[in-house]
């Protein structure tokens, strides 16, 4: 039990806390930035697996992770706009639309990595990104080795917080982001084309998911496996419900995901295991995942027009 | 690692296999087509995951090798979900194979149905439970023995006295293994101390890596890798690691001493040979994985060879010939290991 509280208070934990946030980060931003325009996105979990085949590929043929970095990006962008055709312009079911991508992101990253690599028995492998220590920040005590020691991703990942908060906020284009996603009609009578900044939110948002894959495969792993995003991306559509659909938020639900994911791998390795089942363990960021959404999203005030296609001549 | 691709297989067929068990279940699965040989025996193996799976995998190795060595004919496919388990399994036996090979785990009940109305159709599944008659045989990964000679190498190579396992879930084909592993570490170092973790799935790399990290910063020094993703975690930070299932040492190879391996190629040579003559029976194949029939064995050490201490090295290979002798039994115990 000793050895479990010693261990919480190591700078191991907090690292792996920030390491295991990132790709969450990631793929929540880029969600809530779709949702804010009043596009919910399903197909998260496909951007996700696509973008860390697209990104390991890319990155194993040219011998460049940030060529990797930027192929994933720009296949989520790809799915993201297969999404933005379906519900902006044709106006369908973002739900329906959402699955349907998600299912044939993940079928062509399986039909894609096929016919690249056919069937190893072993997955073929890069060297992954190294952590970059920040010179200076690196050297402080116990944060330093924590925080500033990470991926250069996991320092862009949260350095979009301030970023998407400020863009939201205080730029124009934010502005219009958020008004397309609260009162369409109010934002076309504003001159604002609503179609035009819906798209540009979905694809953006698309290209943060593809990211997102990419780190699991480029940096927190050196390869791509089939199953390798888990369900990391439905965490992420809970996250953004968490987060009320703002950056600071979002990204406390991120950490507190990963804190408590990082907490149960090391309850695991604690004596515990024997009084309680390991089942238990892996369902704790889950659980409480849900039980803070409940609790949280009650006030929660989703943007009101999540879900519902913009027609001109409608009202 | 070295970026080498293995053979770009054929795609004659393509499947568009649309699983309705999970909402990221679109799957796309592939037949290959092996050579053609019209004396062959025509076999089928139908895997419920992708062939990276470790468990299929060392499955598919062998129908490979027995379609080089046995010269039959081999197609597969993979990744089928549990909606087309039946449809892919009568679709092989309706087209003439005579050997349907695949793992039963998500799908014992179809998979027997289909079987009782092929009765001139051989099966032969991976499966926790018994065969049925007429034709359905069932094999399993037992492998406790080249898992209990690992765990006594990570027993007498751990330095800080923590041993680790990183596994998927407990079931009992895994939980055979990490036991006899812990059970090996503990005949040689009775005061080892044993850490567990399972992911909860069997492809999340990049959580088995973490698990992995967890066990080191508790002090674990040696670390069974049941899953992919724990190696590169030993690597990270310095520790040693032991493979599972296949030779893994490539990928790191002063990191990897070795590891327990399953050799599917007894199994499916005897499956071969009993079909071709026509006397294939509902019977458990398990025993053709033991080591005694070449059905498991340790990795090759590779450089370990001259990095292990010879004590060691004695050690287990006393106890390895123990084991081939029939001297010594690994106790088979599937119940769910613990950390310590």
């Amino acid at each position: 039990m000793w050895g479990l509280v010693d261990q919480l208070f190591q700078v191991g934990f907090l690292a792996a806390l920030v390491r295991i946030a990132t790709p969450l980060l990631l793929a929540t931003l880029g969600e809530m930035l779709s949702e804010r325009a009043g596009v919910l996105n399903l197909g998260i979990e496909g951007i996700m697996l696509i973008g860390a085949m697209a990104g390991f590929s890319v990155a194993y043929f040219s011998g460049n992770l940030w060529l990797g970095v930027a192929a994933a990006m720009a296949v989520g962008m790809v799915m993201a706009a297969l999404h933005a055709l379906l519900t902006v312009s044709f106006g369908l079911s973002q739900h329906v639309s959402g699955i349907g991508v998600t299912m044939l992101s993940s079928g062509l990253a399986f039909y894609i990595y096929r016919l690249v690599f056919g069937q190893p028995g072993q997955p073929p492998s890069v060297t992954a990104f190294q952590p970059l220590p920040l010179p200076g920040l690196s050297a402080l005590p116990v944060i330093g080795p924590a925080l500033f020691s990470q991926h250069a991703l996991t320092y862009i990942a949260f350095l979009l917080v301030p970023l998407s908060a400020f863009i939201l906020d205080h730029t124009p284009w934010g502005l219009s982001v958020r008004m397309v996603g609260e009162n369409p009609h109010a934002a076309d009578s504003a001159g604002v084309s609503v179609v035009a900044r819906r798209w540009q939110a979905v694809v953006i948002g698309g290209g943060l998911m593809g990211v997102a894959g990419a780190f699991l495969s480029l940096a927190q792993f050196n390869a791509f496996t089939f199953g390798v995003i888990n369900g990391r991306g439905w965490v992420a559509i809970a996250l953004v419900v968490f987060g009320q659909w703002r950056p600071w938020r979002c990204a406390a639900g991120a950490l507190m995901f990963a804190f408590i994911d990082a907490l149960q791998l090391r309850l695991q390795a604690s004596g515990l295991g024997q009084h309680v089942p390991y089942e238990a363990f892996l369902i704790l960021p889950f659980l409480l995942t849900i039980v803070a959404m409940a609790s949280v999203s009650r006030n929660a005030v989703a943007p009101a027009a999540l879900l519902k296609p913009f027609r001109k001549e409608e009202r | 690692m070295s970026h080498t691709v293995d053979d770009q297989p054929t795609f004659n067929r393509r499947h568009f296999l649309i699983g309705a068990g999970g909402l990221s279940a679109l799957a796309l699965g592939g037949l290959k087509v092996g050579p053609a040989s019209a004396a062959g025996l025509k076999v089928a193996a139908v895997f419920a995951t992708p062939i990276e799976e470790p468990w299929d995998n060392q499955i598919h190795v062998a129908l490979l090798k027995a379609e080089k060595q046995l010269g039959i004919e081999y197609k597969w496919s993979e990744n089928v979900q549990e909606a087309d388990f039946a449809r892919v399994m009568r679709e092989y036996a309706q087209k003439g194979f005579q050997l349907v090979v695949g793992d039963a785990f998500a799908a014992e009940r179809i998979a027997r149905q289909v079987a009782k109305s092929f009765p001139k159709v051989a099966f032969l599944f991976g499966s926790g439970a018994g065969p049925a008659e007429p034709n359905f045989g069932v094999f399993d990964n037992w492998i406790q023995e080249p898992a209990f000679l690992s765990g006594m190498i990570a027993g007498k190579m751990t330095k800080t006295g923590v041993v680790g396992a990183v596994a998927a879930m407990a079931i009992p084909e895994v939980n055979r293994l990490v036991n006899a592993f812990f059970a090996g570490a503990k005949e040689v170092n009775p005061d080892v101390k044993k850490k567990v973790a399972f992911i909860g799935s069997f492809f999340d790399p990049p959580k088995a890596k973490e698990a992995a990290i967890a066990q080191i910063e508790a002090k674990a020094d040696v670390i069974y890798a049941e899953r992919f993703g724990v190696i590169e975690a030993c690597k990270d930070k310095g520790v040693y690691a032991i493979s599972n299932m296949s030779d893994q040492s490539s990928i790191a190879p002063d990191t990897v001493i070795t590891g327990p391996v399953w050799d599917m190629f007894p199994t499916i040579e005897q499956a071969v040979k009993l079909v071709k003559a026509g006397v294939f029976t509902a019977q458990d194949y398990g025993d053709f994985s033991r080591m005694g029939k070449g059905g498991s064995d340790l990795a090759p050490y590779h450089d370990w060879d001259a990095k292990l201490p010879a004590d060691v090295k004695a050690l287990v290979a006393q106890r390895r010939q123990d084991i081939l002798d029939g001297n010594f039994r690994v106790d088979v115990d599937e119940g769910t290991p613990t950390s310590d």
